[in-house]
């Protein structure tokens, strides 16, 4: 069985009428798993014991009609804490850490009795755009196995492109959910800076990061998104406004008639694959043809320095982040180690991989004395200045639109060797990390058999009118369900 | 040539809160190493910090109590640096936005009164404690994130005899707060503290040397002494002072030079995202002000003004918040104050010395004080039975019923003490004549025989009118 | 060019870090941190006279928690976790300096 269309309400009913069982339906999931896994390597833990007995528990008790997610199962990012169930950050820091508290959304999803399968690849603490930085493996695009599925919720889209699961969490920094999204033909959505909590997410740039899904529809997506949406007192950057019921908006009702679409010169210029250009195009015009009014007459003048102002804002957060890792009271101590110096320096050189390195490098060099103003703060206020670019678009406008990437997967170890030149590609995404707002890739065409996404920006908080125009153009075009020749029967 | 000083102090006050500054563990003292800390306290990945409400009211109770302006805006900021017992590995502290800035206290140095400023205030998270053998270093984490203010004197301090009297008079004002005990011997106050000197009417000021961590006022007094003369000579000398920070050592009363380390301190510091930003209201100044205990200087006004007492009495009731606190309980349940001030200024304070005690650990109440004065007052027992009945109350003992238990009541009722009147004067013919001649000492004479009959307990007065009736109607 | 930051410079900023690189790691590196702090030199084109900086977006203000205790029940899972732990304490190589920070 593949999930790679499977609608979650429907699951709910068949579950609840016992046309299929919780067990069975785990079992399912891993069985997809073992078809694809040897090739695509989305995993880094498999959770079978555990999630069959929990599936066996939950049929014992009975389908609880309010739980939506009840026996349903879904795959972790790796960067998201789970209590007892090892936790890596795709890192050899901590290969071998079991945390012993969950992170705040897999308590809101255990709440809902849903069963994790496992925790998915990335690189590793989330930094990077093509899960080629984990320090165990490389996941293999589903599409084609020789090119990466992005990042750095590689893992995660892979699984959900794969048909394992029909969701699973993911981290967005500065593109991590929807960039693999958009190589990988499925819809991840980032939503809006403190709609989500981040306690239990592996710190990477706190100002940046939130968790979202990667799923096979966008009304999986919505429905899914509620469910981990809220305030919380463990984190006190979590929005305390109202969570909407989105989904409930998702019907043959929905239309997007007289929405104003903005979008910007600097979104389709000379920078992007002419493949990925017409796609996107394609994808306009059809929005056109829906009653949607598309405004190319737009600016973001600061979009240029968006990759460089992420990386020294991001770096920064992260080299103070990262500082607790120093073979201490958790993780990875190098066995070598003789004094206390060499307890932080072997612990750290040995257990961090080269990317992560360098972000470290980057963000310590960017605070240290002689340079936070000329970096740091600088940084900041480009940040000031693209937040306005937005604010400007979005006064008279309703989403701002473009491809979520100017190219589609790469071939792996194509990009490897300039960190610089995959840095580049996240152009496009970062600067909505920068101002906190939500977008969405969406599956939106091909560029010569490999998925190019369509990046939609929403207003702060508004959710709903991103979702509205996903759930309109899935509806009315075949796109999603498209699936990669992988693995079984089909 | 003659030199002028400049000291800087920087003294950190633990507060007295329920739980940490940033994490929800409790602040207590003497359990099981790292009984008291949590995943937030160990820094571990995916934690995040909640800021505690308590101590930003005790920031800006602590700004209020030293005339400080308080930020209104605020935010937080990392400090980043690697040390086993600071498990994030940076310190979230306020370098931007200080909680409090620009205050001032006021000291008095022979006779003379002057103002010192106060830089700045803030609040920032206390770091775990290390301890060592030769090969091993040891860390708890529990007192990780108790909360610390952090004041910043102005360079004002001209003296070391000005500098104890600054800390004497800053920690007397945050001790009235109610914030924090502030004792120098249990840690919940540090000073270190820097000094400079410079030639009289040089407007540059010289190097400056630091010492941190020095134990008591007196060893502060004493290092600054010992840095200022070792200034001197150095420049007299010809040589320069070098910027370093040393180690005072107790039992030489000498200031020894450490090990510089040289680049090692970028802090990095940058806004902490994890906290957002405060905006404090001016309602909530003025709530904090209200609730804010009353000062020393007031008390003491209030008790030679409205009271009588003499300044003396009332500095010495005033030195620290629960003696001040202890004597208006006592008054305001009735007993005289001058009384109460008595009590608690000789015998309170010396059994409290005695012991080595703190008045609030032991079992003596204002109630029971206030009870002992009125028996005194309305005689039920002599001043010299107090004293038998003062140890009761210093056990938690009711005093009328513990003088009543033991026989400390003093016999007044005339009819009672009438018969022993007139039996000692039946039995001391030549007393009597002794007096009728002229010898008033024959009256204290009999009085001491009463007394010895009655074993002490007649009442003196009553003794007195009793035998001077008789004696004059012999 | 990678005229930005040389391997002495890398070798600081590696200590501040705690990291360490051999001679060809640092020579390895030292060009690649040199371009990306290039590509930060970019934003020195774009003036930001007057432009307040901007550390996050959260949209809140005055968040706090009252001061309640809750007391732990995790001192066990905690010290499992850790390499080295003796006593209820954590252990590490003896700190050669004393200059505990101490809240400073």
């Amino acid at each position: 069985m593949k999930f790679n269309e499977t609608d979650l309400t429907q699951l709910h009913e068949d579950l609840q009428t016992k046309k299929i069982s919780a067990k069975e339906l785990t079992k399912a999931a891993f069985d997809r798993i073992k078809e694809t896994d040897d090739d695509v390597k989305a995993f880094i833990t498999l959770n079978e014991d555990e999630a069959l007995k929990r599936a066996e528990a939950i049929d014992n008790e009975g389908i609880a009609a309010d739980k939506l997610l009840a026996g349903v199962p879904l795959a972790v990012k790796d960067n998201i804490v789970t209590k007892g169930l090892k936790t890596t950050a795709a890192s050899k820091m901590l290969e071998n850490f079991t945390p012993i508290y969950d992170a705040t959304v897999i308590e809101k999803l255990n709440a809902q009795d849903f069963i994790n399968v496992g925790k998915t690849n990335l690189d590793e603490f989330a930094m990077g755009g093509s899960t080629e930085n984990s320090a165990f493996f490389t996941t293999h695009n589903p599409w084609d196995l020789t090119r990466v599925p992005g990042g750095s919720s590689g893992g995660s889209a892979a699984a959900v492109a794969a048909g394992d699961v029909i969701g699973a969490l993911g981290t967005d920094t500065g593109g991590s959910i929807r960039m693999p999204s958009s190589y990988n033909n499925v819809v991840g959505l980032k939503p809006t800076y403190g709609r989500v909590s981040r306690w239990g997410a592996i710190a990477f740039g706190s100002s940046f990061d939130q968790i979202g899904w990667i799923t096979n529809s966008v009304k999986n997506n919505a429905l899914l998104t509620e469910i981990i949406s809220g305030q919380d007192d463990h984190d006190m950057t979590s929005s305390d406004r109202q969570v909407p019921n989105w989904a409930a908006s998702l019907n043959e009702n929905t239309n997007v008639k007289g929405l104003r679409i903005a979008v910007p010169k600097e979104y389709l210029d000379e920078g992007i694959q002419p493949g990925v250009r017409a796609v996107i195009n394609n994808a306009l015009k059809h929005f056109e043809e829906l009653g949607a009014i598309i405004d190319t007459d737009v600016s973001m003048p600061h979009t240029k320095y968006g990759v460089p102002a992420y990386y020294i804002l991001a770096s920064s957060e992260a080299s103070s982040n990262l500082q607790r890792y120093d073979g201490i009271r958790y993780g990875f101590r190098a066995p070598d180690a003789k004094t206390l110096e060499e307890v932080y320096v072997k612990s750290r050189t040995q257990g961090f991989g080269d990317e992560v390195k360098r972000r470290i490098m980057l963000g310590t060099f960017s605070l240290s004395a002689g340079f936070y103003d000329a970096y740091f703060n600088k940084a900041a206020k480009i940040r000031t200045l693209i937040a306005q670019d937005f604010a400007n678009v979005l006064k008279d406008h309703d989403l701002i639109m473009g491809p979520t990437g100017a190219n589609p997967a790469f071939e792996i170890g194509s990009e490897i060797a300039d960190p610089k030149t995959m840095y580049m590609n996240d152009i496009l995404t970062v600067p909505v990390n920068m101002a906190g707002l939500p977008a969405m890739s969406l599956p939106a065409g091909f560029d010569n058999g490999l998925p190019v996404g369509l990046h939609i920006i929403g207003k702060a908080f508004d959710e709903q009118t991103i979702y509205n125009a996903g759930y309109v153009f899935e509806q009315t075009t075949d796109f999603h369900k498209q699936m990669p020749k992988l693995g079984g029967q089909d | 040539m003659n030199f002028e000083t400049t000291i800087g102090l920087e003294v950190h006050v633990e507060l007295k809160t329920h739980s940490k500054i940033y994490s929800p563990t409790p602040v207590e003292f003497g359990d099981e190493p790292n009984a008291n800390t949590n995943v937030i306290d160990w820094a571990y990945p995916g934690t995040l910090p909640t800021l505690n409400k308590g101590v930003v009211r005790d920031g800006i109770m602590a700004g209020l109590a030293l005339h400080a302006q308080i930020s209104k805006h605020m935010h937080f900021d990392r400090k980043n640096y690697f040390y086993p017992d600071n498990p994030k590995a940076y310190q979230v502290t306020q370098s931007e936005t200080p909680i409090a800035h620009d205050g001032w206290i006021e000291i008095e140095v022979n006779g003379k009164k002057k103002k010192i400023g106060i830089k700045e205030m803030h609040i920032e998270e206390d770091a775990g404690k290390n301890t060592h053998t030769s090969n091993y270093s040891y860390v708890d984490l529990n007192r990780q994130g108790t909360p610390l203010i952090e004041i910043v004197s102005k360079p004002d301090i001209a003296s070391p005899e000005e500098a104890v009297a600054y800390l004497e008079a800053l920690r007397q004002r945050i001790q009235f707060t109610g914030i924090s005990d502030v004792k120098m011997e249990e840690g919940s106050m540090r000073v270190d503290t820097n000094i400079s000197i410079r030639p009289i009417g040089s407007d540059k000021y010289g190097t400056k040397t630091e010492m941190k961590n020095i134990n008591s006022f007196n060893f502060v007094k004493k290092a600054l002494n010992f840095e200022q003369q070792r200034h001197e000579k150095v420049i007299m000398a010809g040589g320069t002072i070098a910027q370093e920070t040393r180690r005072f050592d107790e039992a030489t009363g000498e200031t020894i030079s450490m090990r510089t380390k040289e680049g090692s301190d970028d802090y990095r510091y940058f806004p902490e995202p994890d906290i957002p930003p405060l905006e404090v209201s001016d309602e909530w100044i003025q709530e904090i002000e209200d609730a804010m205990p009353e000062m020393p200087g007031e008390r003491r006004a209030r008790y030679t003004n409205d009271l009588g007492l003499s300044e003396y009495d009332a500095m010495v009731l005033t030195q620290t918040k629960e003696m001040s606190d202890f004597f208006e309980a006592t008054i305001a349940l009735g007993a005289d104050p001058k009384k109460a001030a008595n009590y608690l200024m000789n015998d309170v304070n010396s059994y409290l010395n005695d012991k080595q005690v703190d008045l609030q650990d032991t079992k003596l109440t204002p109630a029971n004080l206030a009870g002992m004065i009125k028996l005194i007052d309305d005689g039920t027992i002599s001043s010299k039975m107090a004293k038998k009945v003062f140890k009761g109350i210093l056990d938690g003992q009711e005093p009328a019923a513990y003088a009543e238990k033991n026989g400390l009541v003093q016999l007044s009722d005339p009819a009672k003490l009438q018969p022993i009147v007139d039996e000692v004067l039946a039995n001391n013919q030549q007393s009597i004549e002794d007096y009728k001649n002229g010898k008033d000492r024959a009256v204290g004479f009999l009085v001491g025989q009463i007394m010895k009959q009655t074993r002490g307990k007649a009442n003196p007065g009553v003794v007195n009118k009793l035998l001077m009736k008789a004696l004059n109607e012999k | 060019m990678a005229s930005q930051i040389d391997q002495q410079q890398v070798k600081h900023v590696a200590e501040l870090a705690k990291l360490e690189f051999n001679d060809a790691e640092l020579a390895k590196f030292t060009p690649q941190l040199g371009s990306i702090i290039d590509m930060f030199e970019e934003l020195q084109a774009q003036n930001t006279d007057g432009v307040e900086p901007m550390y996050s977006p959260t949209d809140r203000v005055n968040v706090m928690r009252e001061d309640v205790a809750v007391k732990s029940n995790e001192r066990e899972a905690l010290l499992k976790n850790a390499p080295d732990t003796e006593g209820g304490l954590i252990k590490v190589p003896a700190i050669m300096d004393d200059e505990s920070e101490d809240g400073e």
